[in-house]
């Protein structure tokens, strides 16, 4: 815990990383500063994009000692502000499963390799990118624990399937390989309560380890404090529970 | 991309983005999270010319209620513009 007295120092800057198919992407990487060995988080940022908010929680796990990588997920889709840049890929119907997989796996990859981190690697998103690391977490093998704020659209039916998701993140739950903290908006509509419900199932069913936090009046991105779903009391509730999840499988 | 509800057409037109008129080549139509408004889902409309980047975009974001009375008034000006003879 942190005291008055301590040195404390972060360093935080854009980089670049090895994604899904061998390309060079863009990512921005947040460290303590220090000799470690330090736990490390890999994030996979929301529909919004890389955005600041993103760029606020690399700090924020930098700040409790995490080496932290965030990557551009929506790289190939050009340059622009973020919103422009989400706006085109949410044109675009999103981007490829497979390929976000392949840029948080690679993210883990690079992370992990770092000689001030300590071999243990968790991953974090919210929205999309809480599908995207839930994705990641079941089918790149290497997460030590993984974090789901409403991930929407882990539970798809049939006729939701697409080219670019073309399987349920839910079938690939057999396969997870870490703990998984889950936390949710009991007013989400995406994923809403009964679908949560169902992932709950799944996890229990194939005797994963999980810890499932539901939330009153609070809906879809309630940590968002640029938003008007953000929740006061909720978000500093979930983040306290995320520290100390992660406390208990990484450090 | 929560909703994966997007659809785009073809259109014909300008633009006034950051950086002035630009010509339209698409109008991207989705029911989604917006980035600025209040509200958790709703329709956004970006006007974009893709191939001078994502930055030629002239963006808005609606609540539904917004969006249909805005196709009900465009459809009933351009009624009024037919009826005027101003659509020959």
């Amino acid at each position: 815990m942190y005291q008055t007295d301590m040195y404390e120092g972060l360093l935080a800057e854009t980089m670049t990383m090895t994604g899904a198919n061998g390309d060079m992407i863009n990512a921005y990487l947040a460290r303590p500063l220090g000799p470690g060995p330090f736990p490390a988080m890999v994030l996979a940022h929301h529909m919004p994009g890389w955005d600041e908010w993103y760029r606020e929680t690399t700090h924020k796990f930098a700040y409790h000692r995490y080496v932290t990588i965030s990557p551009n997920l929506y790289f190939r889709a050009g340059h622009g502000s973020p919103e422009d840049v989400a706006a085109k890929v949410r044109a675009d119907g999103g981007i490829p499963d497979e390929q976000a997989v392949g840029d948080l796996a690679g993210a883990m990859r690079y992370i992990r390799a770092l000689p001030y981190v300590n071999d243990k690697v968790g991953i974090f998103g919210t929205c999309s990118g809480g599908r995207h690391a839930y994705l990641a977490a079941c089918r790149a093998p290497g997460f030590d624990a993984i974090v789901d704020c409403w991930g929407g659209r882990i539970v798809m039916a049939q006729d939701q399937l697409t080219t670019k998701s073309p399987v349920s993140p839910l079938d690939y739950t057999k396969d997870l390989s870490c703990p998984i903290l889950g936390l949710f908006g009991n007013e989400d509509s995406n994923p809403t309560p009964e679908q949560v419900n169902q992932h709950e199932a799944e996890l229990k069913k194939h005797g994963k380890n999980y810890e499932f936090h539901r939330y009153d009046d609070a809906g879809h991105g309630f940590f968002y404090h640029d938003r008007s779903a953000y929740r006061q009391a909720q978000a500093v509730d979930g983040w306290q529970k995320v520290f100390a999840f992660l406390e208990k499988y990484l450090i | 991309m929560c909703t994966m509800i997007a659809e785009k057409v073809k259109v014909d037109g300008s633009g006034k983005g950051l950086t002035g008129w630009f010509k339209l080549e698409h109008a991207n139509v989705s029911f989604d999270h917006p980035f600025n408004a209040p509200m958790e889902h709703t329709l956004n409309i970006d006007f974009v010319n893709e191939s001078q980047g994502p930055s030629a975009r002239v963006a808005v974001e609606l609540s539904e209620q917004s969006a249909r009375a805005l196709v009900q008034t465009i459809l009933a000006v351009l009624d009024q513009a037919d009826a005027g003879g101003h659509l020959k």
